[in-house]
């Protein structure tokens, strides 16, 4: 330090004490919630689109008690027989028109009587309806003719939350929601103050730097909370989604993903200048986590030489731990694999993010 | 003003910085004195907003050396942040934000300073204080600039560009909260490529064209340099009357330089009186018809086409 600054120092009052308020962390993360909460689109898309996406998909897969199989059958006899069975329904026909109906997919399996006794079916065997019809009028038909089971049987049915189309679909939404507002969070907030030249005019002023990135995870962790319980809890209430896990670890694994897309909207903010720049990159890297990180279906309905690419995804690492967590109570401990995609993506997005960072 | 005794509060000596293609600021020199409002003048892309980018911390030189305050931005960087005020050009604060929350905000990255109401008030805000930036007009924008640049107290104040785009009451206003900041002591770094402005607020300007200062002392001083006191402007009648001799204009009583100028001419005149009178006298013998005379005191405008042939807004 030279002189002049000591010199210079001495005229100077000495910082004054100040309430926590008038923090600059504190004022910039005011910030951060205030320009959130003015902006009615950005808490439409946060917390009310995923929770009506779920409410959407819910009710339009919601489990219907279990299907009636339509089929034909020639002859009132063989009708007769076949109405014993009560998943099925028996639309007595003549043949010709039978075969109409079968073509028409109004019924998937026409019976008809064959000599000796005998019973023909006309069905189309690629159809697993069909196939599923085959067996049932074929065991009917057997039962009416006097067969016996060899093996007496029981069924036991087990309905169980957990593992309905809603249960999967909701660990996806939440992983979907917490990619996006990590990415477009940060990323937009940062390419916008780049672009209006307010990063510049900050990093004139002594406000410390880390504070200003730290802001940012500051409100991302508030938020982050908010929307995660809005879409848990929806779902719970409404569709009797379970979280099996302790409620901890699914706060921890929230927090480590959010932080993780957060990196990557920090990398993608780096250096760009405009918001159409950063749409672009954002949808770039986006894209391919919405199609192939499982948010609707199972990642592992992509084929084998697929699956190390849809794995390295830290969409796919935290949808599955979402589910794993939350349907199967799996822990921490159980979550390896996903959890070194995260922190591998995490510290390889900031540092990098770090390096190429450009106030200007 | 706390500032060092003897030590111009801002020595800028051997500044250089090139861009890919063109050099930005070419072996520049200034220093600016304590207290005192110092005007950089010139066309854009004169330099100005690069040397004071530099002079900012925003920019590194090429080479050369900035003192600002006795201090180095390579080693009192923290320092001289918090002892600096700041206005940049362009820059645009939150539109969500009030007036309030965005001067707040400014506030709470300095050690110490007038209140958030105070600073406010400098500016002449209050009544805004709780409006939304997205709200302001563009001289109360401007304001709000200043004011984010005041709330460190700071010893030395840089305005890049402050009433651009502004409409003329609008530059008024800002002009008036300039000369009170001047009477408070501080030491102000302004740049423009308005004359006017330069002219009423700048107590010493450097002309600045190409990265180089051209010309530099106290408007009054620049202004008497040129060695005339009155512009002569002035456009002729008639398609077939033959065009003037420079040299036969300058040889008129009283005028110092012609020169073309958008199909007229302009003379620089030492005594206003006896040059028009002359000037008549020419034409009439030569049946020339005078149309659109025009005559103003010379200014800065005149001082920097006299140095370079161009105007300051060549468009």
């Amino acid at each position: 330090m030279s002189e002049g600054t000591v010199v210079a120092q001495q005229m100077r009052p000495a910082a004054e004490r100040r309430p926590l308020v008038e923090h600059a962390l504190v004022q910039l993360t005011l910030v951060r919630f205030r320009e959130f909460w003015r902006e009615p689109e950005a808490v439409f898309w946060v917390f009310i689109f995923p929770i009506l996406l779920a409410t959407g998909l819910g009710i339009a897969f919601r489990n219907r008690p279990a299907d009636v199989v339509k089929i034909g059958a020639v002859g009132p006899q063989l009708a007769a027989a076949l109405r014993t069975e009560k998943s099925l329904a028996v639309d007595v026909l003549d043949l010709a028109a039978g075969e109409q109906a079968l073509r028409a997919g109004r019924i998937v399996l026409l019976a008809t009587p064959a000599a000796g006794g005998g019973v023909t079916y006309h069905f189309d065997d690629t159809n697993p309806e069909a196939r599923n019809a085959r067996m049932l009028v074929d065991r009917t038909v057997q039962h009416a003719a006097g067969a016996r089971d060899a093996v007496p049987v029981t069924d036991a049915l087990v309905r169980e939350p957990g593992s309905r189309y809603i249960d999967f679909l909701v660990p996806g939404l939440l992983g979907m929601n917490l990619m996006g507002s990590g990415i477009w969070g940060l990323g937009f907030a940062i390419v916008d103050a780049r672009r209006k030249k307010l990063l510049k005019r900050l990093i004139a002023s002594p406000m410390p730097r880390s504070q200003y990135l730290l802001s940012f995870l500051l409100s991302r962790l508030t938020f982050l909370y908010v929307e995660v319980a809005a879409l848990v809890v929806c779902g719970a209430l409404v569709f009797g989604v379970p979280v099996r896990g302790p409620i901890w670890e699914l706060a921890l694994l929230c927090l480590i993903s959010s932080v993780s897309f957060s990196a990557l909207g920090l990398l993608i903010a780096s250096r760009v200048r405009t918001i159409e720049g950063a749409s672009g990159l954002m949808n770039l890297v986006m894209l391919p986590m919405w199609i192939f990180s499982g948010v609707f279906f199972s990642a592992d309905r992509f084929p084998a030489m697929f699956q190390p690419f849809v794995r390295a995804l830290p969409l796919t690492a935290v949808i599955d731990a979402l589910r794993a967590h939350m349907l199967q109570g799996a822990g921490l401990s159980q979550l390896g694999p996903q959890l070194a995609v995260m922190s591998g993506w995490l510290i390889v997005c900031f540092f990098t993010a770090l390096k190429l960072f450009r106030w200007r | 003003m706390p500032t060092l005794p003897n030590k111009p509060p801002v020595c800028v000596h051997g500044l250089r910085k090139a861009y890919s293609d063109v050099v930005a600021v070419d072996d520049l020199d200034l220093e600016v004195r304590a207290g005192e409002c110092f005007g950089l003048l010139g066309p854009n892309g004169a330099g100005k907003t690069t040397t004071i980018e530099i002079c900012e911390g925003l920019l590194a030189p090429d080479a050369g050396t900035v003192e600002l305050l006795g201090m180095r931005w390579e080693n009192d960087a923290p320092e001289l942040r918090q002892r600096l005020g700041v206005q940049l050009q362009e820059t645009q604060l939150s539109e969500k934000l009030t007036v309030d929350e965005t001067v707040r905000l400014f506030r709470s990255f300095y050690r110490c300073g007038p209140s958030v109401a105070e600073v406010i008030a400098m500016v002449q805000l209050e009544e805004k204080r709780s409006s939304r930036v997205g709200g302001l007009s563009g001289g109360q924008k401007q304001r709000l600039a200043m004011a984010c640049a005041l709330v460190g107290d700071p010893d030395l104040l840089f305005l890049d560009e402050p009433t651009t785009g502004l409409d003329p009451q609008a530059r008024r206003q800002l002009w008036e909260l300039i000369e009170r900041f001047k009477t408070e002591g501080r030491t102000i770094i302004l740049t423009t490529h308005y004359m006017d402005e330069a002219e009423r607020l700048s107590d010493r300007v450097a002309i600045m064209d190409h990265g180089k200062v051209i010309a530099l002392g106290t408007p009054r001083e620049l202004i008497s340099s040129i060695g005339a006191e009155h512009m002569v402007a002035f456009a002729m009648d008639g398609g077939g009357a033959a065009p003037l001799n420079l040299a036969s204009l300058e040889s008129l009583d009283g005028v110092r330089v012609a020169r073309c100028e958008n199909g007229g001419y302009e003379l620089q005149v030492r005594e206003l009186h006896r040059a028009v009178a002359a000037l008549f006298e020419e034409t009439a013998r030569r049946g020339i018809v005078v149309t659109e005379l025009r005559t103003h005191s010379a200014t800065l405008e005149d001082v920097f086409v006299s140095l370079t042939g161009r105007h300051l807004r060549d468009e």
